[in-house]
């Protein structure tokens, strides 16, 4: 059964067709890698899961919540989703468990004791329990992205979304983070994450999508679209991240 | 640009220099310290109307601010039409209507200081709410995105991530404002009110001599000039953090 599931969806950013026809489902417990030129949509298609983004026309339906409809608390949805960013967006006010307690303090009133619990057991599941009470300002860019991380899954949400978590770090930070995310889908959260980073596709997604010009192009495990991808235009994609 | 000859005429007269007479009238603090009580009360009425008016401006400012980013349209139009109004005209204008005209509507001050106060707070207002304004708009968007993304709705975001770095971003723009309002007190003695500067000019002429307005101009001296060093010193410790 999916639980994102994405039906006739369009989009227009102005005159820009940035999403077209797209249908597209992820199941529970599914990762799903989103891989594309910029431009083409990927980012937007996320952004569209939690309503960062709205559609102009289809359905789109996550967790049994029609997201299309104007009707739908929209904050009973992204309670169910994680969303970690590619400039990570940290508070810069909080630190690391301030920014980590906040929503389920305020949106699932926690109390402040148990809140505090469940974030320090975050901070270590992330590898940096010791930088709980810094600031943002303090921490590197993959400490950031780890505590960034930490915070989306405060929520305790189903899915997490990442929109190119690793395209902002220096590359000697990249793995660090990479090996969260491949803890996380190895236990089980249901993933859609935009990232150019083929080795962590091979390594736990379970479908790789392409997309170009706001279509999805080709669908397929990620040793398909290794060894013998069918669509001209993935390949020539593939052939420049791929070196 | 014509500008008729009569204007521009300066005499000079090297021979009217007279350091003693400057010593006489306009030094003479002899004569200040005989009537301090008198220019001490007035000083503390001048820095009661600053901090009041700063006090109340700043609440006002920031309904305004929030009106005008997250109100309807009209409420916002409304919003800008009282920043329009209050900061394109002057301010002795805006005390003199407030005092001596509002009686012919039927709304009288009674008290010289609350007719002050209210103009200046009034006037405040509309500077402190474009501070505001800016503040919250200068605070990067992936901050309410990530706010929202959690879960928490925009009311929450606003008061828990967005105003808190706001204020911070405000404290030198509005220590400036402070400063421009200590000087804006004096605009008051149009009215009659017995601040610094009205004190000062009584003292002139029961003595006919000038130094209370020297005293005075010491006085608003050392109370901006602090300020104005303050103000630069947060905002270069500011920069630095941003950057």
């Amino acid at each position: 059964m999916s639980i994102i599931e994405f039906r006739g969806v369009n989009k227009w950013f102005g005159d820009f067709h940035v999403l077209k026809e797209i249908d597209f489902a992820v199941g529970e417990g599914e990762v799903v890698v989103i891989i594309g030129p910029s431009g083409s949509g990927k980012s937007t298609l996320l952004r569209c899961i939690n309503a960062l983004e709205t559609i102009d026309s289809g359905e789109l339906i996550v967790d049994g919540i029609k997201v299309h409809d104007s009707k739908t608390n929209l904050n009973r949805v992204r309670t169910e989703i994680g969303f970690v960013f590619q400039q990570f967006n940290l508070y810069p006010h909080m630190t690391a468990l301030e920014n980590i307690i906040l929503a389920p303090m305020k949106v699932k009133k926690v109390p402040r004791e148990e809140a505090v619990r469940r974030a320090t057991r975050l901070l270590e599941r992330v590898g940096i329990p010791e930088q709980a009470n810094k600031y943002p300002e303090s921490l590197s860019g993959g400490q950031q992205q780890r505590v960034a991380i930490a915070r989306g899954l405060a929520m305790e949400p189903k899915i997490m979304l990442f929109d190119e978590p690793t395209s902002a770090l220096d590359p000697e930070m990249i793995n660090e983070v990479l090996d969260v995310m491949v803890d996380l889908a190895r236990g089980g959260m249901t993933m859609v994450v935009v990232t150019h980073e083929m080795g962590f596709a091979r390594k736990v997604a379970d479908r790789v999508v392409f997309m170009d010009e706001g279509r999805i192009i080709e669908v397929g495990s990620p040793e398909h679209f290794f060894r013998n991808p069918e669509n001209e235009r993935t390949r020539r994609f593939l052939s420049r991240i791929l070196h | 640009m014509y500008i008729p000859p009569a204007l521009l005429q300066v005499e000079i007269d090297p021979g009217a220099f007279n350091p003693q007479r400057i010593v006489e009238n306009y030094l003479n603090f002899q004569l200040v310290f005989q009537n301090m009580d008198v220019i001490f009360a007035a000083f503390l009425v001048t820095i009661s109307l600053a901090l009041l008016a700063e006090v109340i401006g700043i609440v006002i400012g920031l309904v305004l601010a929030l009106i005008r980013v997250s109100a309807p349209k009209a409420l916002q139009l409304l919003s800008q039409a009282y920043v329009d109004v209050f900061r394109g005209s002057p301010l002795l204008v805006q005390i003199t209507i407030l005092y001596f005209t509002l009686p012919l509507i039927g709304i009288r001050f009674t008290s010289l200081f609350f007719a002050g106060l209210a103009a200046l707070s009034l006037n405040g207002a509309a500077y402190v709410a474009e501070i505001f304004r800016a503040g919250i708009q200068s605070i990067d968007k992936g901050q309410m995105e990530a706010a929202r993304a959690s879960g928490l709705s925009y009311v929450q975001a606003m008061r828990y991530v967005i105003i808190p770095q706001a204020f911070r971003r405000v404290i030198p723009p509005l220590t400036n404002e402070f400063v421009a309002l200590v000087k804006d007190t004096s605009l008051v003695s149009v009215i009659g009110l017995a601040e610094l500067l009205r004190a000062a000019r009584v003292l002139q002429s029961a003595t006919f001599n000038g130094t209370p307005l020297i005293a005075a101009a010491l006085l608003y001296l050392a109370v901006c000039v602090p300020l104005i060093y303050l103000a630069n010193a947060l905002d270069r410790r500011l920069n630095r953090r941003v950057a």
